[in-house]
């Protein structure tokens, strides 16, 4: 069987999807990235910083924790969470944080950028940043500020500079086109910290490289706990980094069924969703080729989910390529259907899941109760809900009703 | 021969440099643009680089991306576009009309069909922001097939070795960002545009054209003398922005063209 863990090839691409369409400013670096993530990841130094730091400073290994009343619940598989929401800054975001600043180190940049909507990665990289005594400035939209401010706060105690995007629907992809602006502009100093499997080759390999700490743990622990591999994986996708690193280790694994969940919105009849694999057709932004919301001229359509997370209008080239390829099953979660999956995990496990790893967390409780009871079902649980006490709050009084 | 070919064989022959202007395809909207299209070649612009509008214009500083949004909230698209393309070439057969803008409408109109189309309407070139050397199959190949020229964008940050891979197989002039940045920003001394341009040249026999912070007659005369073209694009989009009428926008645009014409023409006299 030929690998589906190979890719992307020498000019980025995955199948017909990735490659790097950005501005010509910026080529250069970008090559000089690629060769410098190639001879990081061959360096035996790095490897071993990136491991210290794993471990002392973001916490790992996460959990890998049976949900023994959320399984109970369901009364089918065997549900395992993967606790990445115990991690140091409450999400996966830092596992590439870490990575990227040390790789930033390595090329002798002294300025961070990044973009960020529900500011989980914001907050990831104002905290590995003020960690190495680097700049940091964080773009994010105005919409996203407003429905997160106590990670804005957040950003800031960190040291970081938060920069209003006020462009568009002032959302993620609004403060993705900021921070290319900012890149372009000060090219010879700036490293930019991208927080998913998105954009110019070489960043959807390398972040999936700096997340899949989480499939390789994650196939460890069911070993050491099951004696065997898990039979499926669920996790949430806005841009795809979480799912990725859970995948990417069991993409050559023909017998663990693979499961990407977007975000629906109002669902995707309505138009309003976050769901690019569901509802859109491939196309070119931010750098690669992939499935985008956009209308028939080709413009981009702004996304809409109720976690800010989830709400951008592309997903990483790797995912539209294993969708192309049907390795991986796409589904997708309403908003609603992401808030009922929230409260109960609250109420049955006592653990706060972010509003987008609850869209996870639904698609497990309408496949857990078909399925038998030796089936070992692992949903990364990538970032705790903290953050969306507002958000929650807002629709709690309509939720109570369908408890 | 091509049009811009023959223009620039034109003007390197009159010894001056080329007006190159740039203004958004629909904005504020398609009959006023169009007029301001029309009125361009009389007011002196050499070479029109017409926009083409997208939601994520990631390259461009605040004025472009404002031009950008009224002209989508104008119902602008690509097929408008051509359509004021050919328009424009009903009155003129003489001046370059080369389009700019983002690889993602015309990757969704159809890479094939866009090239039949715009070859059909008159365009002489592209300037696609987001299509790298590395992706010349996607656009670049198939364009220049048509005859369409391929106008590349060298940068601040195309070193010796970068350069090489860049200028292959563009055609038509080569446009030098003289700033790394967002357009619209900031503006590079003319002793780096003096070096730059003396670099390109012993990288191509292409005519160069420098852009990006050129906002005043003065200025484009300065830059005209070192190039062998000067490109203008935010300073006009801006006439639009402050226009209080579509009429006002035309004469705004149209008068600026006609000052920095002036300023072109007289700059090696």
């Amino acid at each position: 069987m030929t690998s589906l863990r190979t890719g992307p090839d020498a000019t980025g691409l995955f199948g017909h999807f990735g490659g790097q369409y950005v501005a010509e400013t910026l080529m250069p670096l970008i090559h000089e990235l690629a060769a410098e993530y190639e001879k990081a990841k061959t360096d035996p130094a790095f490897a071993k910083e990136l491991a210290y730091f794993q471990r002392d400073y973001v916490g790992r290994p996460s959990p890998l924790y049976f949900a023994e009343r959320l399984t109970e619940h369901c009364g089918g598989a065997k549900i395992y969470l993967k606790r990445e929401e115990l991690n140091h800054t409450g999400a996966h975001k830092i596992n590439n944080c870490i990575g990227q600043i040390l790789l930033a180190k390595r090329m002798g940049k002294r300025r961070i950028i990044a973009e960020t909507g529900a500011g989980m990665h914001g907050v990831a990289t104002a905290t590995v940043a003020a960690r190495f005594g680097m700049q940091c400035v964080i773009f994010m939209g105005t919409t996203d500020i407003d429905r997160q401010q106590a990670n804005v706060f957040r950003m800031k105690l960190l040291g970081a500079e938060v920069i209003p995007v006020t462009a568009g629907t002032g959302t993620l992809k609004d403060a993705m086109n900021e921070a290319l602006r900012d890149w372009v502009t000060n090219v010879e100093t700036t490293f930019y910290l991208i927080g998913t499997v998105a954009g110019p080759h070489p960043y959807p390999a390398m972040v999936r490289d700096f997340q899949a700490v989480i499939g390789t743990e994650t196939r460890d622990q069911m070993m050491a706990q099951e004696g065997r591999l898990p039979d499926s994986l669920v996790a949430c996708i806005g841009g795809g980094s979480n799912a990725m690193g859970l995948f990417h280790p069991f993409l050559d694994e023909a017998s663990v069924k693979i499961i990407g969940v977007e975000a629906a919105g109002h669902g995707i009849e309505t138009g309003q969703h976050a769901a690019s694999l569901n509802g859109g057709v491939p196309g070119v932004l931010h750098g690669n080729r992939t499935f985008l919301l956009q209308d028939e001229d080709g413009q981009i359509i702004d996304a809409h989910s109720i976690s800010a997370g989830l709400d951008y209008p592309g997903i990483g080239p790797e995912h539209a390529w294993l969708h192309d390829i049907g390795r991986v099953e796409y589904t997708s979660i309403t908003d609603q259907e992401a808030l009922k999956a929230f409260h109960t995990c609250c109420r049955l496990e006592g653990i706060i899941p972010a509003l987008e790893s609850s869209h996870a967390l639904a698609e497990v409780f309408k496949r857990a109760p078909t399925l038998s009871r030796d089936h070992l079902m692992v949903v990364n649980l990538s970032g705790r809900g903290d953050k969306d006490m507002q958000t929650v709050m807002h629709h709690f009084d309509e939720q109570e009703e369908h408890l | 021969m091509s049009r811009l070919q023959t223009r620039f064989d034109e003007l390197n022959q009159q010894n001056r440099a080329a007006l190159v202007t740039f203004v958004t395809a629909g904005d504020p909207d398609y009959a006023t643009s169009l007029a301001i299209l029309k009125g361009l070649p009389e007011a002196g612009a050499d070479v029109i680089e017409l926009g083409m509008p997208f939601t994520d214009p990631m390259a461009d500083g605040p004025a472009i991306q404002l031009a950008n949004i009224r002209a989508l909230a104008a119902r602008q698209n690509l097929t408008k576009t051509l359509q004021m393309v050919r328009e424009f070439r009903e009155g003129n057969q003489t001046t370059p009309l080369v389009l700019m803008g983002y690889f993602n409408p015309i990757h969704k109109y159809g890479v094939e069909r866009f090239v039949a189309d715009a070859r059909d309407a008159g365009v002489d070139g592209l300037i696609v922001v987001d299509l790298p050397p590395e992706h010349n199959p996607d656009l670049c190949h198939p364009a220049q097939a048509a005859g369409i020229d391929f106008i590349r964008l060298t940068t601040p940050t195309s070193d010796d070795k970068r350069l090489p891979t860049v200028l292959e197989g563009s055609s038509g002039f080569v446009y030098y960002v003289s700033v790394a940045g967002v357009t619209g920003a900031g503006s590079a001394t003319l002793e780096h545009i003096e070096q730059a341009v003396a670099r390109l040249k012993r990288h191509t026999a292409l005519p160069v054209c420098i852009g990006f912070g050129i906002r005043t007659p003065e200025h484009a005369a300065t830059v005209a003398r070192l190039a062998d073209g000067v490109v203008v694009g935010s300073a006009l989009v801006d006439r639009i922005a402050s226009a209080g009428s579509t009429d006002e926008a035309v004469e705004g645009v149209l008068d600026l063209c006609r000052e920095l014409s002036a300023g072109v023409r007289g700059a090696r006299q």
